[in-house]
């Protein structure tokens, strides 16, 4: 029991500030609030992977950090508190470590190299029109045609899937059994005849999620992940490896930096918000909940680190995590007052003379998502019910 | 980084495991508590054989020479158990005070009758009009001659009523509310002026009322310097807050087995009442409660154990966190259980009310979550 820092590890911190300090520029900055958001997150990527650090989760034989729990810590720690984005997930965090675990020899070499240096951008296909929490009743279909699948349905909610030049996708493959039974994990480039994507505008007013529609789209069969029919089992390990990242104690820590930060400018009466009893009891309860939750996250890193892949425990830090983002982005609008409802691009922040509302309205609009994706919470007090109290 | 326990640690949590699990079933608990002292002299005797009073002594004191991690361990298991006996007073608070701030004599005085199981201790610092404010102290010692005058009035000192020998805050000079001038002395409970009036709280400790009128003090009862003790208390209920609330962590583990337990076992409708979304999404959340208490206390225990002062922040943190979560399992386990949650014979509604004294021992939510804020957002 213990989390002293040994002299390497400080050393590590040393590296990790060093790069993040002299990487992390302003120019960067202004780039990613910009309008070419994907060339400047490939860029902030392709700086991590020089540097050997953009897969803090893969195993080191796959071309990532090998870190321990402790560094991995570390690391988000300082990205935190630069407020630095994470890496999109859809390479890195999941269909990466899928092809590593399930796929043949041929997929490890055709695709890693591109998750690992974010030349290819890749994007989910999992959820559908009729089949969202129920995952598992999806129906787009693929049929054998020679050597090849030929899809035909839509996905839905599809994030980045304009910027994407490949999409993982689960396909129903067979209406024999149990209807997890007949489902397949394949791999479709989106420059495939056949596909179209249509736009989806959500409550922040952006565009990133979408509609992707499949019209006898061939692909070939190569493009199987794991085993015909038995896709459900690397969905099931997939959700569990974006469970593990998506509890993002890092953003949570960060707003409330922010909020702490903004309270002690804003006056209210003559003195300082963050000298308001009330508000401050509110802050602080938030500050306790994250203590708890980043030491969840340790315990589950720390048991990863001992056991291999995460569990269904990894349900509890999504459901902890999103609960507080929610809190956090709530609390930041309610510190931002009236301007809370200034639209992103709405106005100027010269002109306005507030500087940093349209971020909290857009982090708390599109954070309403977060209870919902990657399997909505009752889909995980379900799964937690079922698998870790044996509830049936 | 590890979240490891050493093979000691595991070897007492098991110990204590079987003793509770052979020695102090539910029947023998209640059996105890309804006793003339509310405890067992058998269970104590056993736990000094079995070493466990010995385990937070330094090595040069006679004792084991454990850690914080040490402490948390046993006392986990202490409120798995519901165990009353007054392992938190005697050995974690008396023992503690003398090892912090005792003298060669006064720890060979006392650490080894402790850990032999003869001493049995008690500390007296709260008053009336106290709350939580150990600063706010009455009680005053006046030196006569070379020694001291006890006079004054201290409440609900926990073990106060079957101790032998106390550690009582008074002043020794300034104000009421000041927090220089406050000194410790060990006082035997016989001693004459000494008078106590005992009672039982709801979680089936026995405490005391105890007034002081002239109590003569030698020099000798001094345990520090005079004065001075207020950084010392301070530092003691630091780490006996954490010692309670790993014995709240063990009581909210167990509520949540037994209540686990019971909705899959307990049928109406036809079916087990676990089959029931409703109970299993609430069963869900007291059990993230738990682990996420149980994450609080790993962080402040690490801390703690790197450098005390580091953990203050995060120790007021816990203090807020195990109150509203303890509430919540002990609110589902009681509503779950149905009508016999609310019994007197079951268990369920005596963890509640240890869990309830516990929120409520050291300072309660509001007063932790101020302090949290005058540390964490000092301008």
């Amino acid at each position: 029991m213990d989390i002293a820092f040994s002299p390497e590890e400080l050393t590590f911190r040393e590296e990790v500030r060093g790069f993040f300090d002299e990487q992390f520029d302003d120019e960067l900055v202004s780039r990613l609030r910009g309008d070419n958001f994907k060339e400047a997150i490939v860029e902030w990527q392709q700086r991590l992977y020089k540097k050997g650090w953009i897969a803090a989760n893969w195993p080191v034989e796959h071309g990532g950090t090998g870190w321990t729990p402790t560094q991995k810590y570390i690391y988000e720690t300082e990205r935190s508190e630069r407020g630095i984005p994470g890496v999109i997930p859809f390479g890195i965090g999941m269909v990466g470590p899928m092809i590593y675990q399930f796929g043949t020899t041929e997929q490890k070499e055709k695709f890693l190299p591109g998750v690992l240096d974010s030349t290819t951008w890749w994007c989910q296909g999992y959820s559908e029109p009729g089949s969202g929490s129920d995952l598992a009743s999806l129906k787009t279909k693929a049929e054998l045609d020679g050597d090849h699948y030929v899809i035909n349905g839509a996905k839905i909610w599809t994030s980045y899937a304009q910027y994407a030049d490949w999409i993982f996708v689960l396909v129903r493959t067979s209406n024999e059994g149990k209807k997890q039974e007949g489902i397949t994990f394949i791999l479709v480039d989106m420059k495939t005849p056949g596909i179209k994507i249509n736009p989806i505008i959500s409550i922040d007013n952006e565009h990133s999620l979408n509609e992707v529609e499949f019209s006898d789209v061939r692909v070939p069969v190569e493009n199987v992940v794991g085993e015909v029919n038995k896709g459900w089992t690397v969905a099931k390990a997939l959700l569990a490896h974006e469970r593990t990242g998506i509890a993002d104690v890092a953003q949570s820590k960060r707003n409330i930096r922010l909020i702490k930060e903004a309270a002690s400018a804003e006056m209210n009466g003559g003195k300082r918000l963050l000298d308001d009893a009330g508000f401050q009891a509110k802050v602080a309860d938030l500050e306790i909940e994250l203590m708890a939750l980043e030491f969840t996250e340790l315990r589950t890193l720390a048991a990863m680190a001992a056991g291999g892949f995460p569990g269904p425990e990894s349900s509890l830090l999504k459901i902890k995590g999103t609960e507080l983002q929610q809190a956090t982005q709530e609390l930041r609008m309610e510190t931002a007052a009236y301007y809370q409802g200034v639209l992103p691009n709405g106005m100027d922040p010269e002109v306005l003379g507030h500087s940093w509302a349209h971020d909290a309205f857009r982090n708390y609009m599109y954070g309403r998502a977060s209870t919902i994706y990657g399997g909505s919470n009752e889909v995980q007090k379900n799964i937690i019910a079922k698998y870790v109290l044996g509830l049936e | 980084m590890n979240f490891d326990f050493s093979e000691e640690q595991q070897m007492v949590r098991d110990s204590i495991a079987r003793f509770v699990q052979d020695d102090y079933d539910w029947d023998t608990r209640r059996a105890i508590v309804a006793s003339d002292t509310g405890m067992s002299d058998k269970a104590w005797q056993t736990f000094a054989e079995l070493g466990w009073l010995s385990i937070p002594f330094a090595e040069e004191d006679g004792g084991f020479g454990g850690n914080i991690v040490d402490t948390m361990v046993i006392m986990e298991e202490i409120g798995k158990g519901l165990v009353v006996e007054p392992y938190l007073p005697t050995v974690v608070l008396f023992g503690g005070l003398i090892a912090r701030a005792g003298n060669e004599a006064q720890r060979n005085a006392w650490i080894p009758s402790i850990i032999e199981g003869s001493t049995s201790g008690a500390f007296a610092y709260l008053e009336r009009q106290s709350r939580f404010e150990i600063a706010d102290c009455l009680t005053q010692a006046k030196a006569a001659g070379d020694g001291w005058v006890l006079n004054g009035e201290k409440v609900v000192v926990f073990n106060g009523a079957n101790c032998n020998q106390m550690i009582v805050l008074a002043r020794t000079s300034g104000e009421q509310w000041d927090r220089d001038g406050l000194s410790l002395f060990v006082v035997a409970a016989d001693a004459e002026g000494v008078n106590r009036v005992d009672y039982p709280m709801m979680d089936g400790q026995r405490v005391a009322n105890i007034t002081f009128t002239d109590v003569a003090l030698n020099a000798d009862s001094l345990v520090g310097e005079a004065g001075t003790a207020m950084a010392t208390v301070e530092a003691m209920i630091q780490e006996a807050t954490i010692a309670l609330m790993a014995e709240a962590v063990g009581c909210m583990g167990t509520l949540n087995a037994k209540t686990l337990e019971y909705t899959k076992t307990r049928e109406q409708f036809g079916v087990a009442i676990g089959s029931f979304q409703s109970l299993q999404h609430r069963m869900v959340d007291t059990m993230m409660a738990y682990e996420q208490a149980k994450s609080l206390l790993f962080k402040v225990v690490c801390e703690y154990k790197q450098d005390p002062a580091s953990a203050a922040a995060s120790i007021h943190a816990l203090k807020v966190f195990i109150d509203k979560n303890a509430k919540l399992v002990y609110g589902e386990a009681t509503q779950m259980h149905g009508g016999m949650g609310i019994t007197d014979e079951l268990d369920i509604g005596h963890y509640a009310k240890r869990l309830m004294m516990i929120n409520t021992t050291f300072g309660d939510a509001t007063y932790h979550r101020a302090q949290y804020i005058d540390k964490a957002y000092a301008a």
